[in-house]
């Protein structure tokens, strides 16, 4: 079983155009009831219904996790992707209906911190703004540092500092600003926790000098969602099931395994959580691992795959499925 | 449906004893003719009308007789409620979980009104009617945790989740068997299972820690665990050790139906929203040998069980003293016909 076989139905409340590549998506539920409470850093899985495709993914929540009469989540437009933020972008307006997973947190604040310390890097403001909420609401103290490539991509930074004040501080590329890390990690008061959440490299830069300077690994969090790669079609054999079924370039294999109605666990579909790990029968070809979760050895043994984004060239992969 | 609660004591006189109504209830662990480790883990959703599986929360004719009981333990040892700083959100996540499940699975017994945060509980068989603000624990008298944990039957521990393992850091614990609260806070998952036998070089705690670091909200899982029990003592904590200890020495072949009690956990696991935690309560349910045996699979599947339960977890589970009694006195129920498969009586 999976989270995604629970459903939530809703209607998309609002849709509001944040700036040109980013728009915010309000969600309730179809009956007026309240949705689940949830945890700053939690995301859900919207189900996209696009022309006979099935997509799932996963968005992080940004309203307060205080609120329940509504969810929502904001959405980077992504034309070189699998097509999913593109949907949202073109066909999600008011009114219709949609499903949505309930909220996983796999990037909570460790609730023993003395002082939460959040590093943004664009669209991943996202979970740190319901996190800002609850750290507010149970007064902690928090500081956000959030790189922009620019003022006008800068998203909610305005509404941020109306509500936080000088709890929040923005940078921008064009401005020719950058977060100095060395100078905001060594200057932090003990038992202090940091967050980041944005680009693989800035998320490589923060535990990097995090680690230089001493942190201990437990205070150093960090989020890390993949979208599915594209890449080209490919043939996969389900051993349990007894069948064959083919894997679209701009599918995910796990979404290519659900398609064809064969159970299979996940939650994060963005190769963080390990849920969806699978036993691999035969493999004659390469697995593009793609996740967070094997290790080097159990890549190099070919015996697991993560079918929510790793991909496969070669002549034959056959999965305990 | 309405329950009767029965008046009796855990302790002492010992009057505790299942109504032969409630006897075909019990959740008896063992699914088939042999036992072995194994996670053993599946939903916990609603399952058979009258089970104990039918609700989030069982209650059940016990339930005012083990709540006194609680209130005992604790009067005497407060350390058996402890929670970390850091859990108050997880209190108030257990305490809406309960009151929620409770209200809508026995409206009899049972009410919540939630106006804002502005809330009013009325638990009938505990004559409580308490008002207070959700989120405010200087409303409630005690904290949030401590405050339902003495409404709701079973001990419950509730883990936090970090660093990808999870960490005893509250609980309210006064019927376990043989463990110990104030030995194991603050503990992450490998290090409070250290004791178990065998079950590490199965993998067994490996696979469980994983199922529930992705334990997703809204669908709770449970399993069964079981043990014996001589008397029907809820706490044997290893603090009351000379208390219960002695009581092994007791058993005899006349008395062994009577004195020996089957002592099964159902345990679930609830991922709780606003702190991310894990609420895992363990529901302790007694029953004598005696009351077993009425059931004529249980006796004879208890048998097999008994007789072929491997030498480490006989010593384990604390049998070794009257393991033999036990297994001969069982004997006379097993004709050696096959059992059906599942643990609901026949
Ligand atoms: S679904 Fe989380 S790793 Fe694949």
């Amino acid at each position: 079983m999976s989270a995604s076989d629970h459903l939530i139905p809703v209607v998309v409340s609002n849709v509001v155009e944040v700036n040109p590549i980013i728009k915010r998506f309000e969600f309730r539920h179809v009956n007026g009831d309240e949705l689940p409470a949830f945890s700053g850093g939690a995301h859900i899985v919207v189900e996209m219904l696009d022309d006979g495709t099935k997509r799932k993914n996963p968005y992080s929540l940004m309203s307060s996790p205080f609120e329940r009469d509504q969810y929502a989540i904001s959405v980077r437009r992504d034309d070189t992707g699998r097509g999913g933020s593109k949907f949202m972008h073109e066909q999600v307006q008011p009114g219709m209906q949609m499903k949505i997973s309930a909220p996983v947190n796999l990037f909570a604040l460790d609730l023993r911190a003395r002082k939460h310390l959040m590093i943004a890097g664009g669209i991943g403001i996202t979970p740190f703004i319901a996190q800002m909420a609850q750290a507010d609401k149970l007064g902690v103290p928090f500081e956000l540092h959030y790189a922009a490539r620019s003022v006008s991509q800068a998203a909610y930074m305005d509404s941020l500092a109306d509500r936080f004040g000088d709890h929040v501080s923005c940078y921008c590329d064009d401005q020719g600003e950058g977060i100095d890390l060395e100078m905001l990690l060594s200057n932090q008061p003990l038992g202090t926790h940091v967050y980041v959440c944005g680009p693989k490299g800035m998320i490589e830069r923060v535990v990097e000098t995090a680690t230089n300077l001493g942190w201990p690994a437990a205070h150093v969090h960090f989020e890390h969602f993949l979208a599915p790669p594209v890449g080209e079609p490919f043939d996969v054999h389900l051993a349990k099931a007894g069948i064959d079924i083919t894997v679209g370039a701009e599918q995910s294999l796990l979404e290519a395994v659900e398609a064809s109605g064969t159970p299979i666990n996940c939650m994060c579909r963005g190769g963080a959580c390990g849920q969806c790990e699978t036993v691999v029968v035969a493999c004659d070809g390469d697995i593009m691992h793609n996740d967070h979760w094997l290790d080097e050895e159990q890549r190099a043994s070919r015996q697991r795959i993560m079918p929510c984004v790793s991909r496969f060239r070669g002549k034959r992969l056959e999965l305990d499925l | 449906m309405t329950i009767q609660f029965k008046d009796e004591s855990f302790r002492g006189d010992f009057t505790y004893a299942n109504s032969p109504s409630n006897i075909p209830r019990f959740p008896f662990p063992f699914p088939e003719d042999e036992y072995m480790y194994s996670t053993n883990i599946e939903p916990h959703h609603a399952a058979r009308v009258g089970s104990p599986f039918e609700n989030a929360f069982d209650v059940d004719e016990h339930y005012v007789a083990e709540m006194k009981d609680r209130a005992l333990v604790l009067a005497d040892d407060p350390g058996r409620c402890q929670a970390l700083p850091h859990m108050e959100t997880a209190g108030w996540d257990f305490l809406e979980l309960v009151m929620v499940s409770k209200a809508r699975d026995y409206p009899d017994l049972f009410k919540l009104t939630m106006d804002g945060g502005h809330w009013h509980w009325i638990n009938k068989p505990l004559q409580i009617d308490d008002t207070f603000t959700f989120g405010d624990s200087s409303t409630l008298p005690c904290h949030p945790m401590e405050y339902i944990g003495r409404q709701v039957q079973g001990d419950h521990a509730i883990l936090d989740q970090r660093d990808g393992n999870l960490w005893m850091d509250a609980g309210i614990i006064t019927a376990q068997a043989d463990w110990s609260l104030d030995f194991d806070i603050g503990m992450n998952f490998f290090e409070w299972h250290a004791p178990v036998p065998l079950a590490h070089e199965l993998g067994v705690f490996q696979r469980a820690l994983k199922f529930l670091l992705t334990l997703p909200q809204g669908q709770p899982s449970r399993r069964l665990n079981w043990t014996l029990t001589v008397n029907p003592r809820l706490d044997t904590s290893p603090e009351n050790y000379p208390k219960w200890g002695p009581d092994k020495l007791t058993v005899t072949p006349e008395n062994i139906g009577e004195k020996v009690h089957l002592r099964v956990e159902l345990q679930t696991f609830w991922r709780l929203p606003r702190s991310n935690a894990i609420l895992f309560p363990i529901r302790t349910y007694l029953m004598a040998m005696n009351e077993v045996v009425t059931q004529p699979k249980w006796g004879r599947r208890l048998h097999r069980v008994m007789r072929d339960l491997r030498p480490e977890l006989v010593n384990y589970k604390g049998l070794s003293r009257y393991h033999p009694i036990l297994v001969e006195w069982l004997s006379q129920f097993d004709d050696g016909a096959p059992t059906s498969p599942g643990i609901f009586p026949d």
